[in-house]
Order: C-alpha cells, then sequence, then structure tokens
C-alpha cells in the first residue's frame, strides 16, 4: 500500500469541494480516461475584483488524485487570480504533508488544471500544441510542459521526470528525448549515460568477433600466444587461448582482465566470458 | 460503526491459513526437528511423515509421489520448469507462452529473449480472454522445446483448455509447462489424463503459510536440476527439506481434495451472488474474462469513470479486501498487463476490481459486500467528470 499522509487520507475519504458550479466563470480541463486520470476545475470568480470566491472540482483518479484537487480548492478559494497563479505543484504537496514520488504527477495535474480555469476566465485560448512537440505519446506530454516541470521542481533523472508528468512511463520510446531535455536544462553534463540503442544479435555477433581480432588478438599474439572465438551465446561468449597463453597460470587473469573488460566496453556491458572446455 | 466486518477478498493473492494446516505443521517446529535424510530415529520418524505428505499431493493431482518436487514457492516451481528444460534441452532456441502469464513465467521468457537468445512468441488472447488454438499450434515450430501456458488466469479467472493445449505440444514434441498456482484446489486437475509434462503449484493459495510449493515433473521429462547441492529430492532440488511445511502443503492438499466439490458449488454460488447483485445495482459495469469458462472463485469488474486504487482505499476503509487491475495500485503507470492483453477498453481497465473468494467465505460476507461496494462506487462517481447519471 502507498504511504500516504493523515492529510491526503483525510482530503480523499472527506473531499472538500466536490462537484459542479453552474455558473463558473473559469474551467479548466486536464487528463482523460486514457491517461488514468482527469482533473475538471470551475472557479467562480469576481470580474470586478479578481478575487476567487468558490472553486469546486471533478474527478476521475486514484486517492492522491482526488486528495490534490480537494486541496487545490481548498487553497484557492479566497486568492486572487495574481495569487493563485503562483501556485505551483509543490506547494500543493507541501498542502498534504506531502504525496509519494511516485504520485507527484496528481498534483501537477492540479496545477494544470489550475492555469486553465485561470486562462479560461481570462478568455485566452489555451495554444493546442502541435503534435510535433508532443514528446510522450502514451500521455500525451509535449515538450514544453515537461520543460516546465523539469525547472520547476529541479529534476534531474528520466525517472523523477515519469513520477511527476508520467511521459516516459509507457512504451519508454520517449525516454531518449527526456534524456535530451535534462541535458539541456541542467547543463550537457548527464546524470546518466546516454545508453546505446540495443544491438541486435547478428551486430553483437559481428562487432565481438571484429572486437576480438583487431584490438584483443594482437595484444595477445605479441606475446607469443592467440586467442580463438568458439562459440557466442546471447551474452556469453567463449574463448580458448592457445600458445603461450594456454595453460599458464596467469591465464585465467588474462582472459577476465583483457578480454571481458575489452568486449564489456566496446561491445556491451552485460558480457560474459567463459573459457571453452576441450 | 456497529457492523463493521472485516472481509477478506483477494484469494487469489494469498489465503487464510487453514487451522488444520497450522496444527499438521506445529510438532514440526518443535519436537519433531530430525533431518528426514539422517540415518537414525530422529530423521526417520520425520521422513515418513514427508513420503506422507508427498503422496497427498501426488493424489490431489493423480500423479506419482516420484513426480512431485518441493520448492520453495510458485515462482520458484515456473523457473524451475522453465530453465530445467532449456539447460536439458539446449539444442533447440524457440519457446512459447502467453500475453497473459504470471510474471513468474512471463518475466522469466523475457529474460530469455534479452540475455539468452531466445526466440520467444507470446500468443495473445482475446477479449474474454481466451486463446486461439489455431494459432497455437501454428507457433510450435521443429525449433520450438516448450510451451508454458497457465491452467487459470490470476486477474480474470479464465481457464485455458489445458488438455487440447496438452494436446497439441504433444503432437508437436514441444514440452508443455503450466502454471497452475491458480487452477489446483480450485478445479479439478488429473495428470493421469492431462498431457501435461510439467506443472506448478503454490501452497499459499491452498491455505498454507507463505514458503512452500511443488512442481510436477512427468515421469521421462528431461530437465534439470534448478539447485544443485546434496541428493534431496532425487537431487532434482537440492536442500535440506523445509519439512514443517512440506508437512503443511500435504495436509492442504488432502483437504482441497475433501473441499474440491464444496470449492466448485458453494464458493461458485457466492461467486455468483456477489458479481449478480453488484451487476443488478450498478449501471456501466463489466465482466472482465470469459463469464462461464471460469474458475469458480474469481470475479473481475470493471467500473466505468472510476479509479481502481479509489474504490480499493474505500472498500479496504469499510473493511472489505480486494484487488485492482489500475495502474496506481501497482505503481506502473498502464493498467495491468492481462487486462491490456484482453483490450479492455481504459473506460474501464482502470475501475477494474477483482474479487476472489475461498471455502473460508461465507454468504454473510458477500451480503456485507453487496450492501458495501455499490455506495462507493456511486460516491466516486458523483466525483467524476465523465460519468452522467442521466446515461
Amino acid at each position: 500500500m502507498w504511504d500516504y499522509t493523515k492529510s491526503v487520507m483525510d482530503h480523499f475519504s472527506n473531499p472538500r469541494n466536490v462537484g459542479k458550479i453552474e455558473n463558473a466563470n473559469g474551467v479548466g480541463e486536464v487528463g482523460s480516461l486514457a491517461c488514468g486520470d482527469a482533473l475538471k476545475l470551475y472557479l467562480k470568480i469576481d470580474p470586478e475584483t479578481g478575487k476567487i470566491e468558490e472553486a469546486r472540482f471533478q474527478t476521475f483518479g486514484c486517492a492522491s488524485a482526488i486528495a490534490s484537487a480537494s486541496a487545490l480548492t481548498e487553497m484557492v478559494k479566497g486568492m486572487s487570480i495574481e495569487e493563485a497563479s503562483k501556485v505551483t505543484n509543490d506547494d500543493i504537496a507541501r498542502f498534504l504533508g506531502g504525496l509519494p514520488e511516485q504520485k507527484m504527477h496528481c498534483s501537477v495535474m492540479g496545477r494544470e488544471a489550475l492555469e486553465a480555469a485561470i486562462a479560461n476566465f481570462k478568455g485566452e485560448e489555451i495554444a493546442e500544441h502541435e503534435d510535433a512537440t508532443v514528446i510522450c505519446k502514451c500521455f500525451w506530454v509535449d515538450e514544453q510542459k515537461l520543460r516546465e516541470v523539469v525547472i520547476e521542481n529541479k529534476l534531474k533523472t528520466v525517472e523523477e521526470v515519469t513520477h511527476y508528468t508520467k511521459a516516459g512511463g509507457g512504451c519508454g520510446g520517449c525516454v531518449p528525448d527526456i534524456k535530451r531535455i535534462l541535458n539541456d536544462i541542467n547543463g550537457t553534463k548527464a546524470d546518466e549515460p546516454v545508453e546505446k540503442p540495443r544491438m541486435t544479435n547478428l551486430q553483437r555477433i559481428k562487432l565481438i568477433t571484429e572486437t576480438i581480432e583487431t584490438k584483443i588478438a594482437p595484444i595477445l599474439r605479441a606475446d607469443g600466444g592467440d586467442i580463438e572465438l568458439v562459440d557466442i551465446d546471447g551474452y556469453d561468449v567463449y574463448v580458448k587461448l592457445h600458445g603461450a597463453c594456454a595453460g599458464c597460470s596467469g591465464a585465467k587473469a588474462t582472459l577476465q582482465k583483457i578480454v571481458q573488460e575489452t568486449l564489456r566496453k566496446e561491445v556491451d556491458p552485460d558480457i560474459s566470458i567463459i573459457e571453452a572446455s576441450k | 460503526m456497529t457492523d463493521f466486518k472485516q472481509v477478506y477478498l483477494d484469494n487469489n493473492a494469498t489465503c487464510k491459513t487453514s487451522p488444520g494446516v497450522v496444527e499438521a505443521m506445529l510438532p514440526f517446529f518443535g519436537d519433531l526437528y530430525g533431518n528426514p535424510s539422517s540415518m537414525h530415529s530422529f530423521g526417520g520418524r520425520v521422513a515418513e511423515h514427508v513420503i506422507s505428505a508427498r503422496a497427498k499431493v501426488a493424489a490431489l493431482l493423480n500423479a506419482s509421489p516420484e513426480e512431485i518436487v518441493f520448492t520453495s514457492c510458485g515462482t520458484e516451481s515456473d523457473n524451475h520448469a522453465i530453465r530445467g528444460t532449456l539447460e536439458a534441452n539446449p539444442e533447440k532456441k524457440h519457446i512459447v507462452t502467453s500475453k497473459v502469464e504470471h510474471p513468474a513465467v512471463l518475466n522469466v521468457f523475457r529474460f530469455l529473449a534479452k540475455r539468452k537468445g531466445y526466440r520467444v512468441t507470446e500468443l495473445g488472447v482475446n477479449k474474454q480472454g481466451d486463446l486461439n488454438l489455431e494459432e497455437l499450434k501454428a507457433a510450435l515450430t521443429p525449433d520450438t522445446v516448450l510451451l508454458s501456458i497457465m491452467a487459470a488466469n490470476n486477474e480474470s479467472g479464465t481457464l485455458f483448455p489445458i488438455d487440447e493445449i496438452g494436446a497439441i505440444a504433444r503432437e508437436k514434441g514441444v514440452i508443455f509447462h503450466t502454471d497452475a498456482v491458480q487452477a489446483v484446489g480450485k478445479i479439478p486437475v488429473d495428470l493421469k489424463k492431462l498431457p501435461v509434462d510439467l506443472l506448478s503449484l503454490s501452497g499459499h493459495k491452498l491455505h498454507t503459510p507463505k514458503g512452500i510449493g511443488a512442481l510436477y515433473i512427468r515421469k521421462g521429462t528431461r530437465i534439470s536440476p534448478f539447485i544443485i547441492g546434496g541428493h534431496q529430492e532425487h537431487g532434482r532440488r537440492a536442500g535440506t527439506e523445509n519439512v514443517p511445511y512440506i508437512i503443511g502443503l500435504g495436509q492442504a492438499c488432502e483437504e482441497a481434495m475433501n473441499d474440491i466439490f464444496e470449492e466448485n458449488n458453494r464458493v461458485r454460488k457466492l461467486r455468483d451472488k456477489l458479481e449478480t447483485g453488484l451487476m443488478s445495482q450498478i449501471s456501466h459495469a463489466h465482466i472482465n474474462g470469459n463469464p462461464q469458462w471460469r474458475l469458480p472463485n474469481t470475479s473481475n469488474i470493471g467500473f466505468e469513470f472510476i479509479e481502481g486504487e479509489a474504490i480499493l482505499l474505500h472498500l479496504s476503509a469499510a473493511g472489505i479486501a480486494a484487488s485492482s487491475g489500475s495502474a496506481c495500485t501497482s505503481g506502473s503507470l498502464e493498467p495491468s498487463h492481462v487486462l491490456m492483453a484482453m483490450q479492455v477498453p481504459f473506460t474501464y481497465a482502470h475501475g477494474s476490481v477483482r474479487f476472489s473468494l475461498s471455502k473460508f467465505t461465507t454468504e454473510d460476507e458477500i451480503d456485507y459486500a453487496l450492501k458495501t461496494i455499490p455506495p462507493v462506487v456511486q460516491k466516486l462517481r458523483d466525483m467524476s467528470p465523465f460519468y452522467d447519471p442521466k446515461k
């Protein structure tokens, strides 16, 4: 079970301000059934003073989505729209005494709905982002939103971005793009090494063969020995040593050190070297 | 609350331990501490009980005692069956399973594809969770070494026709493993009749404490040991026997054999009462799984417009334990792989709840559930932007 705070459980069990406002003049709707959560926020704003007189919500989502929406309505009631527009997702999470990291996207959804409702009141059209800028096609997250959330919450890793925006949590196809955005914002210093694309079996076998021929065998031959590639089974590489190396007590160490390290570096970190019997 | 109850409807996750099982186990935590392999009376007395437990497990499956290997859990049985078969039959490189297997099978297959160079076919299912047997037959090639298809699905309860699937595998010369963790004890499993080579079962789904399972290995099946060491279990699974739990599993299998008629009838009636009661009281609800060809204890219902975690937490506050295929309950962002493979629409995949009963479920508890669940669904729908009471 999730470790929810007492405040989250309270706002989930007894949500405040549930329902529609029939004459709302600021309505914001975010999320969808496919995404697994959605929030519709209704605001009644005094057109003279710009003060939020009433806030209500409807939501489809988990306990933290319900609690975040309830908290949001409690927070913004009585605020001016200028004050409300400064509310961040972190403020919502803090109001609830914190949310589990994996549930932070619920607070982000609250802030997005607030933004949309204020824009609706002001008569601004929230520009529908072009398809081209959508980074995560599973949860329909665009680049602009990703950049905003990364900067605002000082996110450093892809995992954090997924927890806050869901982006990257579906098929994973956009993970390289998320890394690009993170590197872009946090400077070129990559927090995680950019993964090389997975090779096909054929490509891997070819690269292993080439690496042994051009990089490993010459070193052994210089000492009067040689290496023979016997078989490749997935990431297990079977080799035999000949000449000066064979039977040498240092043979095993040589294998481990030179062959495995070189192949791990050049081909794949999961490679294991096995000395072929017979 | 004056009528507060604890109603456990999550028996496909784990079950209440049977008092008879606990009682049978207790002496083996105390005086009967001997090692069954020892050449003295301390061990000998214990060995007799282990022999008797093995016979009881075999009897439930209509198998021979020497075909039963005790393991630590269902997951170990699955890993042993799959990896042991591949090790003993290294010449073939294609393996076949379904998209709706438990992770104890599916993730092993995916590991073998990624790390060991195996070609893996994952067969899909239709909207009721059924396999297409023609597709299955076509998937088995001369290079196929192993087919692993579960007997009953843990989420939807849908049963696979293990007899027909086993016959196809046999015809094609493919070793057939079935993860029967959810089926054993709930429906009759007769291994003299079923063409199954390897079968996994788990104790805690049969009312033992957690920590015991078994693997059935049909005589003559080529399989390598999974844990190597001493000669225990005829060298097929080394390690000093987990005696109290083996005794517990024997007792549980004996009880299952006596109860299987009740399980098939009384529990099915209670499940049907729960399901028809909920379906008649709650609109926009859908049964996930094959409604006829299904485990007698399982009901998986998708409630439109609401989300599973919120349902579970409200039910939990009312004393009812169930589980959900919603994304939020697992910590992942996608609904369960089983519901996705069944192409359950997003409108109710996120709001799917699994109720699973056991022989300890009472009619009183079902009445309480029927009274408690509809208002919870309504409360959440009342706050959902997608729910329109007029429709």
